[in-house]
């Protein structure tokens, strides 16, 4: 009907997603996303220094109550991203479609990949501890337990291509464990990333546990791996030149560096995207005396 | 002193070990010069007598050495792991058999008591080849895909306060899982690695699988730096393990570090004390407090503060300083001139930061490098000697009122590797150590390793972990690409 | 049952109550089993050689309540064993006499008659020995007959079972009836039976409970049960009477009893006492080992040192 065809759309103001909230960058900057075909999809906020400084104070103070959770509860909301996400698959086919040069069904085999990956992560919540972690038969009168703990704030430089199955492939592993994560969206596709964040608002994923950030990537990434209250990072999305440096500006806390390597993101992930951003903690107790030498206790 | 009851002096013998005037690199299975001539002399620090001549490894020895390496590891790779676990059980062996032999040497080379080579560091060593070795013919099992592949060639740099024992943590896992090394050991300490090669000659070792290079900071530089090293691994300051996590930015170098500490030791008024004050002991005067681990800063409660003091000072003054070959020996010497006037800057900046200093009447000997046991009083968060690794027999006090203050004061640092907890209350503990960021927490213990046990630092005090199962993983690849794990 | 505070010091208030001697003993720091064990086993590589172990040999001797607690003492044997303290080594009269014999009540006078002269004390277990169950008034008579028969020191067992139900109120009683009964010359041990007790928080409840109740000794065990005097239980002992002590200004003797045999593990108790407690316990009047057959590894020890040669048990006395 006409009338229809006559209505005009609304377009979707994008924003960022820091500590839970959608501000603009506070630079007030944007830049132009296109298509595969350089049609221009949207304004995306071109984040500042200022803006990963913020998200590192979101995902600071979001770490205590996100890494105390008991990882049942992460578990519950980490499957709670997976059924928001099914209910505004449309709305994600068409972004990963426009981003990705991808036909819709492509695409929607993406997001339903992505879907499945939040369900798998959630389920690894309350299995990791019992996988990586364990008892220790030192040889003495101790009981020494070794448990994984999550490293902290973790900075995810998210893979340029799979602006959204790759992104959550990235994001999940390093929230599932208790970590919190500032994430730097794909510099050319940010908007699945930026749409992620109103799906993960809307999840009871506690405000500032995924902080997302579109812009330059190498504006944005480099303050973060030089940040000294940041405590690792994931270079996925990072090319060789850039991966260096920050790798080299890491080292100045030492943080926990996972380089870029190819991945398939279609196939079903292993353990190390989680392992590269666990600790391990090793706690000893006394328990008796081995011997008979009178009392034990 | 002079009590009723003097100990007369119990030296353990010197003629148990036959150190030679000079001692070659070992490379591909040969003890050689450097490729320059250098040598450098290694002395016994509690008494500054030359113990040998040594040569000392340029950037053209470990060239040789990791080519050395890259040879053997085709060959050691491909070795059963049934039959690799047979070589290092040999070592674990020999080790045992020459247990007090390596033991002396140590001491001297090192300045440790005896007593600690001989109960702790050697019994360690022994222990950890024993559990590595049984672990090279089941790999499958570790959890690291059904069929983990070594990495290749390991630059392995080790520093001087447990020279054989940090060996034992890079050697004894690199080689269960097929990888072969080359090996730098710290400047001062280079002789049990030298004995070390000659263990492995008698085992049998294949030729390469396993260089000693002695060497200063420009080899392990080289060695870190070199291009056909696959993995890097390092024990020593956070200084030079930051610049190695810069030199192999941007490779494929697999790269774990164990660095500093200021390990808090929580002492609540509800705490065993007595133990609390043994524990205290050993958490800072161990090795002269020379310790990654050492709990440098007490943390007690204050209301028992002076109770505690008390029975800590007094404990002090039984503490024997000494001739290091004395089995009655407590406190050694410190490792190295250097090393003592870092430690005697840092003390003497406490007191100038107005902390309070103490330390039992404690004669020095006139040779050889010694720094009293020594207690700082007054100390805060903000003191210099609260927050900066000092690395010797010094013990920065303070003090807390609640558990949340305890634990905000522990993890108030930019290091992350131990942490001690003394209480009676079971939840207590457990809540504590839940809340602490270090990679090993003793609750009413300390200082205590096992083979089994992974140890290793949050935050700036390193990544990765050596011992037990989680040792495997820096010296192993993924069985397949990570998508089919 | 009237209760006299016996020593008038900083923690009379402690025993006001029953209620307050509870408190205090559950406020008692707790014990680490894993660290106590540890710090003694420690302490029990010390390497003592030479003029040190010559020392400590002869502190060791001089430190033995030779003990006879036999159902088929006489006093044949009772003499035998007091002749022995005298003169333990009949060929070296520089050997240092043994601080006491420790003998049953009806054998007390017996004893003392053997090392009358001699400066050897005689000591009497009562109240019951071993087991202790007996009514009061039999414990008490137990210790007048030993008193009347000469015992220089009486050496009582606590009641474990009202420890145990946690009556430590009776346990203290029981201690300063004993001493009361006493009078005021002889010297008081009160054997714990740390076996029985099991724990060591226990063992430093025991142990401040005596003191409080006004021992001059505290002691581990009867040697009649499985488990006697141990580095361990013996180290928490000296650090009780240490603090003990600190407190109050008031010095306790210390007597692990029991399964102590030979010289070597008796050095390893005198180290303990010597950087635990400190040297001013370095002296019979304030430790003691209850043994037996540890005297003759002592004087085997001893006749190794001045001859270079290691002796034999030929050439010890047999009682």
């Amino acid at each position: 009907m006409s009338t229809v065809d006559a209505r005009l759309s609304v377009f979707k103001t994008y924003k960022l997603y820091v500590g839970g909230k959608f501000p603009r960058s506070e630079s007030g900057r944007v830049y132009e996303v296109t298509d595969s075909k350089s049609k221009w999809l949207a304004n995306a906020p071109l984040a500042s220094r200022k803006d990963a400084r913020d998200a590192v104070v979101a995902a600071r103070k979001a770490f205590g109550p996100w890494s105390g959770a008991t990882a049942y509860n992460r578990g519950q909301i980490l499957y709670r991203v997976a059924e928001m996400l099914e209910g505004r698959k449309e709305q994600f086919v068409r972004e990963v479609a426009e981003a990705e040069g991808l036909s819709k069904s492509k695409a929607a085999a993406q997001v339903d990949a992505a879907i499945d990956r939040w369900v798998w992560y959630a389920g690894w919540t309350d299995k990791i501890a019992q996988v990586v972690g364990g008892g220790n038969p030192v040889a003495g009168p101790f009981f020494n337990l070794s448990t994984p703990e999550p490293t902290g704030v973790v900075t995810v430089i998210a893979p340029q291509e799979s602006s959204f199955l790759g992104l959550v492939s990235v994001v999940a592993p390093v929230i599932a464990t208790g970590n919190t994560a500032i994430v730097v969206a794909s510099e050319k596709s940010p908007l699945p990333a930026l749409s992620l964040g109103e799906v993960l608002a809307t999840s009871d994923l506690p405000g500032g546990v995924v902080n997302v950030l579109s812009g330059r990537t190498a504006e944005i990434a480099t303050p973060l791996a030089a940040h000294q209250d940041v405590n690792a990072i994931d270079l996925a999305g990072a090319d060789d030149v850039l991966a260096k440096e920050l790798e080299i500006a890491a080292a100045d806390n030492l943080k926990r560096v996972l380089r870029p390597q190819p991945v398939d993101y279609a196939e079903t992930p292993g353990i190390e995207r989680m392992t590269a951003f666990l600790e391990t903690k090793t706690v000893w107790h006394p328990t008796g005396s081995l011997g008979a030498s009178g009392s034990s206790y | 002193m002079a009590s009723v009851f003097e100990y007369a002096p119990a030296p353990e013998s010197r003629s148990v070990v036959d150190i030679a005037p000079s001692y070659g690199l070992f490379i591909d299975g040969e003890f050689t010069d450097a490729a320059d001539g250098r040598v450098f002399k290694s002395i016994s620090p509690s008494t500054e007598e030359v113990l040998s001549e040594v040569a000392q490894a340029g950037e053209a020895d470990v060239d040789r050495a990791v080519k050395a390496a890259r040879k053997a590891f085709e060959k050691w790779s491909a070795l059963p792991g049934s039959e690799r676990a047979k070589y290092l059980f040999r070592i674990a062996r020999i080790i045992q058999e020459r247990s007090r032999e390596l033991a002396v040497l140590e001491t001297l080379d090192n300045g440790k008591p005896i007593k600690e080579t001989r109960d702790a560091d050697l019994p360690l060593v022994a222990a950890h080849f024993f559990y590595y070795a049984g672990w090279a013919d089941k790999l499958e099992h570790a959890g690291f895909g059904a069929s983990p592949r070594p990495l290749g060639v390991a630059g392995q740099v080790i520093p001087w306060n447990f020279p054989l024992l940090m060996l034992a943590w890079k050697i004894a896992p690199a080689l269960a899982t097929g990888n072969t090394v080359v090996l730098k050991p710290a400047e001062t300490t280079p002789l049990s690695a030298l004995f070390f090669a000659d263990i492995c000659r008698q085992a049998g070792l294949p030729k390469g699988v396993v260089n000693i290079l002695p060497g200063y900071g420009d080899a392990g530089a080289a060695l870190v730096g070199h291009e056909d090293v696959n993995k890097v691994a390092f024990t020593g300051s956070t200084a030079v393990g930051k610049e190695i996590a810069r030199t192999v930015a941007g490779t494929r170098k697999k790269l774990t570090l164990e660095l500093g500490g200021k390990g808090a030791n929580i002492v609540f008024d509800d705490a065993p004390i007595d133990q609390a004050v043994e524990g205290i002991v050993t958490g800072i005067f161990f090795n002269q407090g020379q310790v990654c681990c050492a709990g440098s800063r007490l943390l007690v409660q204050e209301s028992i503060r002076d109770e505690l003091l008390d029975s800590l000072k007094r404990r002090l003054s039984t503490l024997r300083l000494g001739d290091p070959l004395d089995k009655n020996t407590d406190i050694g010497a410190i490792n190295s001139a250097e090393q003592l006037a870092r430690i005697t800057a840092l003390t003497e900046q406490g007191e100038a930061e107005g902390a309070e200093r103490w330390s039992p009447a404690c004669e020095l000997p006139s040779s050889g490098y010694w720094f009293a046991p020594t207690l700082f009083t007054n100390v805060t968060q903000a003191h210099t000697i609260a927050r900066d690794e000092i690395f010797g027999p010094v013990l920065s006090v303070l003090t807390f009122r609640t558990p949340d203050e305890a634990v905000a004061k522990a993890n108030n640092s930019q290091y992350g590797l131990s942490a001690g907890i003394w209480t009676e209350k079971g939840s207590r503990i457990l809540a504590v150590a839940n809340k602490l960021r270090a990679g090993v927490v003793w609750s009413n213990t300390f200082n205590k390793f096992d083979p089994t046990s992974p140890f290793g630092g949050y935050k700036e005090s390193g990544f990765g972990r050596e011992g037990g199962r989680h040792g495997l993983e820096a010296y192993l690849a993924p069985s397949s690409p990570e998508g089919e794990r | 049952m009237p209760t006299t505070a016996p020593a008038a010091h900083a923690l009379g208030d402690v025993t006001a109550s029953d209620s307050t001697l509870r408190r205090f003993l559950h406020g008692l720091p707790g014990v680490d089993a894993v660290g106590l064990e540890a710090r003694a086993a420690s302490l029990g590589t010390r390497s003592i050689k030479t003029t040190a172990k010559a020392y400590a040999i002869d502190l060791a001797i001089s430190m033995v309540d030779l003990t006879t607690l036999e159902g088929a003492d006489t006093p044949g044997k009772v003499r035998a064993l007091g002749v022995k303290a005298v003169h333990p080594d009949p060929t070296d009269r520089t050997t240092p006499t043994t601080a006491a014999v420790c003998v049953y009540p009806d054998m007390v006078a017996a004893a003392k008659e053997a090392v009358a002269g001699s400066g050897v004390k005689v000591a009497s277990v009562a109240t019951a020995f071993p087991a202790g169950r007996a009514a009061l008034d039999v414990k008490l008579a137990d210790v007048r007959d030993a008193v009347s028969a000469g015992a220089d020191e009486v050496d009582m067992v606590i009641d474990r079972g009202a420890f145990l139900a946690g009556n430590y109120m009776k346990v203290y009683d029981e201690i300063v009836a004993v001493r009361e009964a006493l009078g005021s010359s002889a010297r008081l041990k009160v054997i714990f039976e740390t076996g029985e007790l099991s724990t060591y928080d226990n063992i430093r409840r025991a142990s401040w409970l005596g003191m409080l109740a006004g021992a001059d000794f505290i002691k581990t065990s009867t040697g009649k049960v499985a488990v006697n005097a141990t580095p361990a239980n013996t180290l928490l002992m000296l650090e009780a009477v240490r603090d003990f002590r600190a407190q109050t200004g008031v010095q306790v003797g210390v007597k692990p009893a029991g399964g102590i045999r030979t010289s070597k593990d008796a050095i390893k108790f005198l180290v303990l006492v010597n950087e635990t407690a400190g040297e001013d316990w370095l002296d019979n009047h304030w430790f003691r080992f209850g043994a037996s057959s540890l005297l003759n590894d002592l004087l085997m020890q001893r006749q190794k040192l001045a001859t270079g040669r290691y002796s034999g048990p030929d050439y010890v006395t047999v009682d």
